[in-house]
Parts: structure tokens; C-alpha cells; sequence
């Protein structure tokens, strides 16, 4: 079985921002160690000499003009924010209390 | 329901735009008749559900335009597209200026795009009456479409089982005859799988060849926009009209678009070299499914096909290199979703209000299971000290599926498998099983991987469940599957109705029911 724990997971949650309960830690370690275990053989597949693909195809570098094409007014851009103010998106504190 | 009106629903979209055009029937009527479709079978307790969001009046207005300008005739009557006035429906992983999208999430509920995604804005210009919003697994994530927020869609085969995923509700609503035409998107299979399982024609063309801007994000390397219909030709059509270079696209692919409806008209196997993938039969594929797609070769080799087999043998690692490489791109791109700008915001239990702990909260609260695995294995993978393991032997394997897919393509024009290892499950089988739902995805990722084209059409029956024939083609051989599919759909309706006619009748609601603004039965767009 993968090593994968549920402090593991509880890390991985945290870098992801995503708030877990100890249920989900535990259910999700679980799950998470049967895939990672049937994605293993992945890595046994490949010896060290063949180029990696992140893309299906070979484009590179696409240019175009520097124009200004359609915009969005500030309105528009708001129209979906959970909370705005004075023409802005507004946020809980960005630091801690502390 | 009028006979009349129902029988409208059962044309094909290419004989619905011949009728538009010869004046026997107007889209007003055309989209009506859809429109009853849906409120007769969609809603309800065992309904299809195939729509999130039905957009009557919108889509009437449009078909009325339609009308009016081929009324007036002369040029402008001239100037329409081949498939105006047809109506259609789009995956609601498509944004929409004026209908709600949703990518079947909690975390998008009442969310309005202010702009319309380059294929929308195809389909408005060529004034197809956009329908609605389809169902689909939150952002795209599962085979089955019961990973949706909004509720299962069903199998017009059978109520009881999928249809197929992530775009279960674009395949549904073609096969019940709601929408003659629809949009999918497919990573690595989500259009191919559900239109296999629901006896309909699904296409993924090539990378790039069709616009993804305002398509929402799952895996930036595999995603692709494609055409859902009920016959090869229809698909067709419709892919020739979304097709194309698109600016707003960094991934788009230049070059002129090939003419695919002449492609089904003409299509024809004599001579054609079919590559029978040795990886993707055998172990793994229903018996039923083996029996159709033998039929099929056989039915290909009698109309003229040389049937050669290819060895692949890089597709083997293909599921878990997908299984690496999609949860990475999507954990980095569902990392928008943080409840500042835009979508849900869920505020903490208790605690101090800091941002860091609202973005925690919010995504909780507005991704369900599936979105949250995915977005933790590809954290994971994508961690240091696994990166090169997992993301980067992934990458690697990429490279050797290409290859294979080269030299495959060398001994024969197209290559040929099952779309999906089973037919129909029963909704809820595979629900504590996310391994086996992976599954389903064995024969259609290595396409999204290598960035080639393919398309399902339908191969017959297996205890009564639709069964899958899947064509795959180099990058830019569009027209090849088409060719293929085209030639196996006439070979498999010579003695018979094809497939999609014949599907079970539906029970519909009562009149009084279906009178009813189709708006009310899909889910509230208020935010």
C-alpha cells in the first residue's frame, strides 16, 4: 500500500485551502493510497531517456498585436463578486489577527 | 403533445434545416416542439434531467429572427447558415452571457458569465435558438454524471443506469430527442463515453481545432470542445460550424476547416487500412461489447476495409498517466475558485475572519467529493519530491503514447476500439469505488493524451444497452473519422433503423404539466 497518511493529506488540504473534517482525512488518505497505488506502475514505465510531452502540440510563442481589444467595465468585472465596495472586490483580512 | 410536434423532434438535424429551408416547417414551431420534449420528459422524480437550465424564451426569440429573415427572402434568407433555426444545447462547462453556468458545481450557483465562449458566439451568429444548459459532473470530473451538485441525469435507455459522463446531459438530451444538437467538451472521454452509452454520435476533434476560450478549465492539455448529435452527418455539420482559428485561444490550431458533411456523405471503407488497437479489447470489456465490435469489423471488412492490428503498447500506462496529469492541471486551475472575485462565498464556522481561512471554508463548501480528490492528488503530485515520480513520468509516458499512435498510423488510416469497456452502469454502482469509475475511460484517454481526433458512433445493442464503436485519426485527420464513422453507421442501418430510433418511448407528463414555462423545472439561476 502507498504511504500516503492522513497527515499527508491533512497538508495537502491545507496547500490546496480547501477545510477538511477528521472524516474526510481519514476516508480521503484511504482513497487517495488505492490511486496513487494504480498510478505507480507510471513511473516504472519510463526509463530515463525519453523526452517529456506537456503539450499535444508544438506551438510555441503565440503573438499578436499589441492592441487593446474588448475590456471589461469595472461594473461588469463586479457583477459576480460575493462583496464589493467603492468599485472594488472586498475581502476578509488578508493577515492574521495576531 | 401533437403527433405532429412530436414528430418534429425526431428528425435529424441535417432534415430539420432541409425542412427550414424548403419552408414546410419554421423554427418557432422546430423549437416549440423541443421545448415541449423537455417539459414532457426532463423534470420529475424519474425525468431525464439532461437540462440545469432552460432558456425558452430566449431560444424562441432567436428562431423567431430566423423565421422572419427567411420569410423576407432574397439575400438574407440566402446569407443564413445551413443549420439556422436548428435548435441546440450546450454543456453548461460553456459560458453563456444571459443563462446561467454553472460546471455542475455549488461553487458557480447563480454565477452569470459577462461574456459567451468563441462556440457560442458561433452558434448565435449562425442563429441556432440555444435551448439550455446541459448536466454534467462538477467541472467535468467523472464518467457517470452523478458527480453533478444539481442531481442525476438518466439514461433515456434505461432510467435506472448513467449516461455516461462528464457530459451525461448533452448524450441524454440527443438521445431523448430533447435537442437535435449539443456541445461537449471532452478530457478524456466526455464526449466519447456518454454518446457510446446512449446510443449517440460524439466527436473529440483535434487539439486545438476548435476554440476552448470560455470553456471552464479542467485540464488545459487534454480539454476540447466537440459536436453531440444522433447521426455522424449532424455531427458533422456541427463541428464544421464550431471549428477554427480562434485568437482568444493560445492553443488554437490555424488552418482551414475541412469540409466534414461531405466526408459522411461520401464515406466509404473500400480500401481503407483499420487499425484494431491489440490494448484496448480484451480483459477489462464486457462480452456484449467484444460481440458488437467484432460485428462492426466484420460489417468493415466485408464493405472493403483491410482490418490490420496495431500494438500499442505504451496505452497500458495511459489511464494512470491521465490520472496523473488531468489531477495536476485541474488542481491548478480550479485554484481560482477562492470566493474573492467571483462564485460562492462560505464564511467559517467560527474562528477569526481571515481570508485564508474563507477560501478554506468556501472551497469545502463548494466543491463536492470528486473536485476535492482530484485537486489533492494533484497537489500531491505536483509536490516536490514527487513531481518527477508522478507529473514527470507522466509526461513522459505522453511521449510514448504518441509514438505508438505514429507508428500505428503508419500501418493503417484510422484505428478502431470499443469507446467504453461496459454499457450502461446502474446509477450509484460505482459510487464508493472512484478507481473502478476511472475505468470507463480506458479506451478514450490515449486520444486526449496524443491530441488526436476521435468519434463514437453507435454499434448496436447489448442486452438491450447502447454499445460504443470508437475511430481514431492523426492530428488534423478530422475527416477521416467521420469517413469511418459515416460508413460504419450506413453498414449498420442497412437492415435496420439506426440506433437512436430505437430507443425506448418515454413517458411523458401530463399536458397541463407540460404547459408549464419550461423554466420552472430546471434548478433557481438567482444568485
Amino acid at each position: 500500500m502507498s504511504e500516503i497518511s492522513r497527515a499527508d493529506v491533512e497538508h495537502l488540504a491545507k496547500l490546496a485551502h480547501i477545510s477538511m473534517t477528521e472524516a474526510e482525512l481519514e476516508k480521503m488518505a484511504g482513497e487517495l493510497a488505492v490511486i496513487v497505488d494504480s498510478v505507480r506502475s507510471v513511473s516504472e514505465a519510463v526509463s530515463g531517456e525519453v523526452p517529456a510531452t506537456s503539450h499535444p502540440l508544438p506551438l510555441t510563442n503565440v503573438f499578436r498585436e499589441d492592441e487593446v481589444g474588448h475590456v471589461f467595465t469595472a461594473e461588469q468585472s463586479l457583477l459576480n463578486a460575493p462583496d464589493a465596495e467603492a468599485g472594488r472586490f472586498k475581502v476578509p483580512a488578508i493577515l492574521d489577527e495576531e | 403533445m401533437t403527433t405532429h410536434t412530436h414528430h418534429l423532434t425526431r428528425l435529424t438535424a441535417a432534415e430539420m434545416a432541409q425542412k427550414l429551408r424548403a419552408g414546410e416547417i419554421t423554427s418557432v414551431q422546430l423549437t416549440q416542439a423541443h421545448l415541449d420534449r423537455i417539459a414532457a420528459v426532463d423534470g420529475g422524480e424519474h425525468g431525464i434531467h439532461a437540462f440545469l437550465h432552460v432558456s425558452a424564451e430566449e431560444a424562441l426569440r432567436t428562431a423567431a429572427e430566423v423565421d422572419d429573415l427567411r420569410a423576407a427572402g432574397g439575400a438574407v434568407a440566402e446569407a443564413l447558415h445551413p443549420l439556422a433555426g436548428v435548435p441546440i444545447a450546450v454543456k453548461d462547462l460553456i459560458v453563456t452571457e444571459g443563462q446561467p453556468t454553472t460546471a455542475g458545481s455549488k461553487m458557480l450557483e447563480g454565477w452569470m458569465s459577462p461574456y459567451d465562449a468563441t462556440v457560442v458566439t458561433k452558434l448565435r451568429e449562425a442563429k441556432l435558438p440555444i435551448l439550455g444548459k446541459t448536466n454534467l459532473d462538477e467541472f467535468a470530473m467523472g464518467s457517470s454524471t452523478e458527480h453533478s451538485a444539481y442531481g442525476v441525469t438518466r439514461n433515456p435507455w434505461d432510467t435506472t443506469r448513467i449516461p455516461g459522463g462528464s457530459g451525461g446531459g448533452s448524450a441524454a438530451a440527443v438521445a431523448a430527442f430533447e435537442a437535435p444538437l449539443a456541445l461537449g467538451t471532452d478530457t478524456g472521454g466526455s464526449i466519447r463515453q456518454p454518446g457510446a452509452v446512449t446510443g449517440t454520435v460524439g466527436t473529440k476533434p483535434t487539439y486545438g481545432s476548435v476554440s476552448r476560450y470560455g470553456a471552464i478549465a479542467m485540464a488545459s492539455s487534454l480539454d476540447q470542445i466537440g459536436p453531440v448529435a444522433r447521426t455522424t452527418e449532424d455531427a458533422a455539420l456541427l463541428h464544421e460550424l464550431i471549428a477554427g482559428h480562434d485568437p482568444k485561444d493560445s492553443t488554437s490550431l490555424p488552418g482551414e476547416v475541412p469540409a466534414f458533411g461531405e466526408a459522411v456523405r461520401t464515406a466509404d471503407v473500400a480500401g481503407m487500412r483499420i487499425g484494431v488497437i491489440k490494448q484496448l479489447q480484451g480483459e477489462g470489456y464486457q462480452q456484449g461489447v467484444l460481440d458488437r465490435f467484432h460485428e462492426a469489423l466484420d460489417a468493415l471488412r466485408a464493405a472493403g476495409a483491410e482490418i490490420v492490428e496495431v500494438d500499442c503498447p505504451s496505452f497500458d500506462y495511459a489511464l494512470g498517466a491521465y490520472y496523473l496529469i488531468m489531477p495536476s492541471e485541474a488542481s491548478s486551475n480550479l485554484a481560482k475558485f477562492d470566493g474573492v472575485r467571483y462564485g460562492t462565498r462560505v464564511l467559517p464556522e467560527d474562528g477569526p475572519l481571515t481570508i485564508e481561512r474563507v477560501m478554506g471554508s468556501t472551497r469545502a463548501a463548494g466543491f463536492g467529493d470528486e473536485v476535492k480528490r482530484r485537486i489533492i492528488l494533484g497537489t500531491y503530485a505536483l509536490s516536490a519530491g514527487y513531481y518527477d515520480a508522478y507529473y514527470g513520468s507522466a509526461q513522459k509516458v505522453r511521449t510514448l503514447i504518441q509514438q505508438d499512435f505514429d507508428a500505428a498510423f503508419e500501418k493503417a488510416d484510422v484505428l478502431i476500439s470499443p469507446t467504453a469497456p461496459t454499457v450502461a452502469f446502474p446509477l450509484g454502482e460505482n459510487d464508493d469505488d472512484p478507481l473502478a469509475m476511472y475505468l470507463n475511460d480506458v479506451a478514450t484517454i490515449p486520444a486526449n493524451l496524443a491530441g488526436v481526433p476521435g468519434i463514437s458512433v453507435p454499434g448496436g445493442l447489448s442486452e438491450g444497452l447502447p454499445v460504443g464503436i470508437q475511430f481514431l485519426a492523426p492530428i488534423r485527420e478530422d475527416a477521416r473519422v467521420y469517413r469511418a464513422g459515416g460508413a460504419l453507421e450506413k453498414l449498420l442501418s442497412q437492415d435496420a433503423e439506426p440506433l437512436w430510433a430505437q430507443a425506448p418511448e418515454l413517458a411523458e407528463t401530463e399536458p397541463a404539466a407540460a404547459a408549464e414555462p419550461a423554466e420552472a423545472a430546471a434548478h433557481p439561476a438567482g444568485k
